[in-house]
């Protein structure tokens, strides 16, 4: 499969995997005189599961932050939707459609699930700080269709019996959930998961894998997750970008990359001199 | 009694119940189901809608008279639906366990012959699938949850929504067809065809009939005063009769509304928001509810602990008296006139109280001025202000004030505030759960019924609940007892016959229509109550010829809410032993509060104080074993705490969580020798089974622990 085609095709399982929506040209990211991201390009394609992979300290969350606007490149360019984009706040690359979770779990503990996901709809709240004050019209009609949006994701990822309970309470595996669910609230075109898996047991995985492949599915939501856990990726991915030391070793369909020599010497280890 | 042919006001199926149901509570709900945090609510109007679209699209289908429909799934308002939608067109509803596994799905699937099957989601349609190459006969799949659902062929399986819109659709050209089906529906059509558990053996297709259901259903309605207004909580499997005839038979013979939980996780919180009037539940679920109340009571403050212990302790012997709910005089809706008469009455009885407590509190303060010494001697000996009253208003008044600030609040957070009519069956239940629900002011009473026999065979009255008996022959029911022990009964409901097993159908119901129960029992003397002992052919005789009844011991140890099941062994033996599964939320908190580390169930099993515990527990059964002389010889001599969970999904347990002996006996055979031969340890390693269907295998060492026994002389002597 040619990198660069922009037609689009359809997987084994049915699913149509579109054309170019996020290109990353020549990213090189360095912090003082650490440089964590060396000369990298790859494209994510619409509706795809595209994976990053990689050793400890490859670069692979400092990827995911350049992604989502945290990050800027020191060098290269981003492409978002056909358009280059500029420098962003944060707050402004989640107005365009990019949402995330963390890899250690960044939710408000003390607040319900069903709060915790309603913020995951700021960025599409309208109605001002006085009229939701005096819950009043505009902001009374907003918050009911926004309860109704999260209603549907909680049904979506079967936590109704944790609604009203506060995420400080809740295991684990269920705040996982909980994250990755306040990220779908945004609606985002582009997903980002930041090893959605990570301390989970098995039964736990599997219900996690489900779920992202149903996002995936039923909302045609593009997805950019990192994983540690092989077998996870390769199951779940369409194509995998495999990083080492920061630059990119590997760019493939699961398959390719595991016979990939450079990526076998990666993860086993080989002596670099 | 209508003999055959016709019930006394023509409504003999359910769909003609249905149609009346329409014309009187046409605007009063009729079913409810949480989804996306609200309920949504259907009332018998809409419900009908719903539910002749269903008929007419199974019709646009192709279904014949006579066929078998299955429904696979939880309880909801769909599902219910889809059986009398089943109904109308003359076919048989055949409600199945949703959690069997596929396998266990594939011979109910075969056995009945469904063409057309009800799935809820995608798990059901899976398993569905996977039988569908063995089993031919079946044509369409019919799913109610679409997700997950977009990806499969859909030449034979189709949403059940589609299906109402081509109902809708076909309405004017099927809708002839459906009323000559409704019309065609008697007295002695059948209604349900349920599979039973199967305790023992393979299912079997108990075949009620639409007289079976209706007349129980109205006879049960009748001895409870159940009304439209009633709420109930549908949570129980459907494939179970007793949710067939509280959810259906009597919902539509009285009209009450049937409500749905959002999810099996949420049946708790949903139990409170809906705050039923009419419920029931097996013991195990009352079980987990106390054991709940029990463990966050420990972590209350003082103040509340102290309040708790002293209110529950004061209830015990008056709430009985104090605390049921009285039952409403049926009279219409309250008029001016009789309010502005019920608010005179409470201003009048609270302005007498508020007098009284003045005058006595003014005359106590002068009296005391007067003759101090005395006044002090006099108020030490009678206490405070309310001992002037008898002890009946006293107590009165002190439950009154429990109940605002215990008992409500308590039945309140179970969702039990509202309960006017409870009832457990299915198993023993331990007397201080029964004693602590009623203490409370719930109605809860037992019943004893079968699937044969449209569930009640004798349930208790108002005023004569006890937790020892199951109560009086419910109204139409014959019961006798044979001299074997064995429970016999006659009555409306019994059912039909087995499908497809004629030699079972004969060997269970004779030609006069008596039904045997399979359980021993015996009628008390003076009140009439029918107690049940054990399954009758659990009821053996132990090598020296001692009476051996293991359910009657085994409740006895499930009554601590330390240990969740178990097994006793003696028939034919000299002695008795025995397996026991501790419960791991009762053991766990316990050792969370005594700093004991356990990582799974099988390490907490395992530990010598968990043992400890166990061990008094049992000797403490012995003692109570030993004191009824036909039963002395069933004391438990030896003992172990099982690795692992009994469970269904491994054939320890039929899916109503009884216990399979022989099964049982058979896998652990090895442990069971180890009983006997004096070992104090052994290593087993067993098969278990995961949820999905997998199977791995745990290890483990088990200590077996030696219980004393109370010595009985004549114990030999009384069984022989």
């Amino acid at each position: 499969m040619s990198m660069a085609s922009v037609e689009s095709y359809v997987t084994e399982d049915g699913r149509t995997i579109g054309g170019v929506v996020m290109e990353l040209k020549n990213i090189t990211l360095r912090f003082g005189g650490v440089v964590a991201i060396k000369d990298i390009s790859f494209d994510i394609r619409e509706g795809e599961i595209r994976a990053i992979i990689g050793p400890n300290g490859a670069g692979k969350s400092s990827m995911l932050n350049v992604i989502s606007g945290f990050y800027t490149p020191t060098e290269g360019e981003v492409w978002f939707e056909g358009k280059r984009r500029p420098q962003m706040r944060p707050y402004q690359v989640a107005q365009q459609g990019i949402a995330r979770t963390f890899q250690n779990i960044a939710l408000f503990a003390g607040m319900s699930t069903l709060d915790n996901i309603m913020t995951g709809r700021i960025t599409r709240m309208k109605s001002g700080l006085f009229s939701q004050a005096l819950w009043m019209g505009k902001a009374e009609r907003e918050e009911t269709e926004h309860r109704e949006a999260v209603e549907k994701i909680i049904d979506f990822l079967e936590i109704q019996h944790i609604r009203k309970t506060p995420v400080g309470r809740l295991p684990y595996g269920l705040q996982k959930r909980v994250e990755l669910g306040r990220a779908l609230a945004a609606e985002p075109r582009l997903l980002l998961l930041d090893e959605p898996m990570a301390g989970m047991n098995v039964e736990e995985k599997e219900d996690m894998s489900r779920f992202i492949l149903d996002v995936n599915d039923e909302f045609g939501t593009t997805i950019v997750l990192i994983e540690h856990d092989m077998g996870v990726v390769m199951d779940l991915s369409d194509r995998v970008v495999v990083m080492d030391y920061g630059k990119k070793i590997g760019d493939g369909p699961p398959a390719e990359v595991r016979n990939n020599k450079e990526v076998i010497d990666a993860y086993l280890g080989v002596s670099h001199d | 009694m209508a003999p055959h042919g016709t019930s006394a006001d023509e409504l003999c199926s359910v769909p003609a119940l249905l149609a009346r149901n329409v014309q009187l509570y046409g605007d009063k709900p009729a079913y409810r189901e949480k989804e996306f945090g609200i309920w949504q609510c259907w009332t018998w109007a809409q419900a009908n809608e719903e539910i002749r679209s269903i008929a007419l699209g199974l019709l646009a289908l192709g279904i014949e008279r006579g066929e078998y429909v299955a429904i696979i799934g939880r309880n909801r308002p769909a599902h219910y639906w889809s059986m009398v939608a089943a109904q109308m067109c003359g076919a048989i509803p055949v409600p199945l366990y949703q959690d069997a596994v596929a396998e266990e799905m594939a011979y109910v699937l075969d056995h009945c012959g469904a063409r057309f099957v009800v799935c809820g989601d995608q798990e059901q349609v899976d398993k569905v699938i996977e039988v569908q190459d063995r089993i031919h006969h079946i044509e369409h799949v019919l799913y109610n949850d679409k997700r997950g659902m977009r990806k499969y062929d859909h030449t034979h399986l189709n949403w059940l929504a589609d299906i109402e819109a081509e109902g809708r659709a076909a309405r004017t050209r099927l809708e002839p067809e459906l009323e000559a089906r409704i019309a065609e529906l008697t007295w002695d059509s059948t209604c349900v065809m349920l599979y039973t558990s199967g305790t023992t053996g393979k299912p079997k297709g108990v075949v009620l009939s639409n007289r079976n259901i209706i007349e129980t259903a109205k006879a049960s309605v009748a001895f409870d005063h159940l009304g439209q207004d009633e709420e109930v909580l549908a949570y129980l499997p459907m494939a179970w009769v007793g949710d067939f005839i509280f959810s259906i038979g009597q919902a539509m013979v009285a009209g009450f509304c049937v409500n749905c939980p959002e999810s099996p996780e949420t049946m708790m919180t949903d139990l409170r928001e809906i705050g039923p009037t009419y419920f029931f539940a097996p013991p195990r679920i009352f079980e987990t509810m106390l054991t709940n109340v029990m463990i966050r009571m420990e972590d209350a403050g003082d103040l509340k602990h102290a309040m708790f212990k002293h209110f529950m302790e004061f209830a015990k012997t008056t709430g009985e008296t104090y605390g049921m709910p009285r039952y409403r005089n049926k009279q219409s809706k309250p008029t001016l006139r009789r309010r502005v008469r019920w608010a005179y009455r409470y201003a009048m009885g609270i302005g007498f109280a508020v007098e009284t407590i003045v005058e006595n509190a003014v005359r106590g303060f002068f009296v005391r001025l007067r003759h101090p010494i005395e006044a002090r001697k006099y108020f030490k000996a009678r206490g405070p202000l309310l001992n002037l009253y008898p002890q009946p208003l006293r107590d009165y008044f002190n439950y009154r004030t429990g109940d605002v600030l215990i008992y409500g609040p308590l039945k309140n957070t179970l969702g039990l505030s509202r309960i006017r009519v409870a009832y457990t069956a299915g198993e023993a239940i331990g007397p201080e759960i029964f004693d602590f629900y009623r203490s409370l002011g719930i109605n809860l009473k037992q019943l004893y019924g079968q699937t044969e026999a449209s569930v009640f065979i004798t349930q208790q009255p108002d005023g004569q609940v006890r937790s020892d008996t199951v109560g009086v022959p419910s109204p139409g029911v014959e019961v006798r007892i044979a001299e074997n022990g064995e429970v016999f009964y006659r009555s409306p409901g019994t059912f039909v016959e087995y499908y497809k097993n004629a030699e079972s159908t004969a060997s269970t119901k004779d030609p006069e229509g008596w039904v045997a129960t399979g359980d021993a029992g015996f009628f008390e003397e003076g009140t009439g109550h029918l107690r049940i002992i054990d399954r009758a052919k659990d009821v053996g005789k132990m090598a020296d010829g001692r009476l051996f009844a293991p359910k009657y011991v085994e409740n006895k140890l499930k009554f601590y809410p330390d240990i969740l099941e178990a097994v006793v062994f003696g028939a034919g033996r000299d002695r008795c032993t025995a397996f026991i599964n501790i419960d791991l939320t009762a053991v766990g908190n316990w050792a969370e509060r005594n700093n004991i580390a356990y990582a799974s169930y099988q390490e907490l099993a395992g530990h010598p104080r968990v043992l400890d515990t166990i061990q008094a527990h049992v000797e403490e059964v012995n003692r109570s074993v030993a004191a009824d002389p036909m039963l002395s010889g069933c004391q438990i001599h030896r003992f172990l705490i099982l690795h692992k969970e009994l469970d269904a999904d491994d054939g320890e347990l039929t899916r109503t969580r009884k216990v399979r002996r022989n099964i049982i006996a058979e896998k652990f055979g090895d442990l069971v020798t180890a009983l006997y031969d004096g070992s104090d340890s052994i290593y087993t390693e067993t098969e278990v089974t995961y949820e999905d269907g997998r199977k791995g295998s745990i290890r483990a060492t088990l200590q077996i622990r030696d219980a004393k026994v109370v010595e009985t002389r004549q114990a030999g002597q009384v069984a022989a």
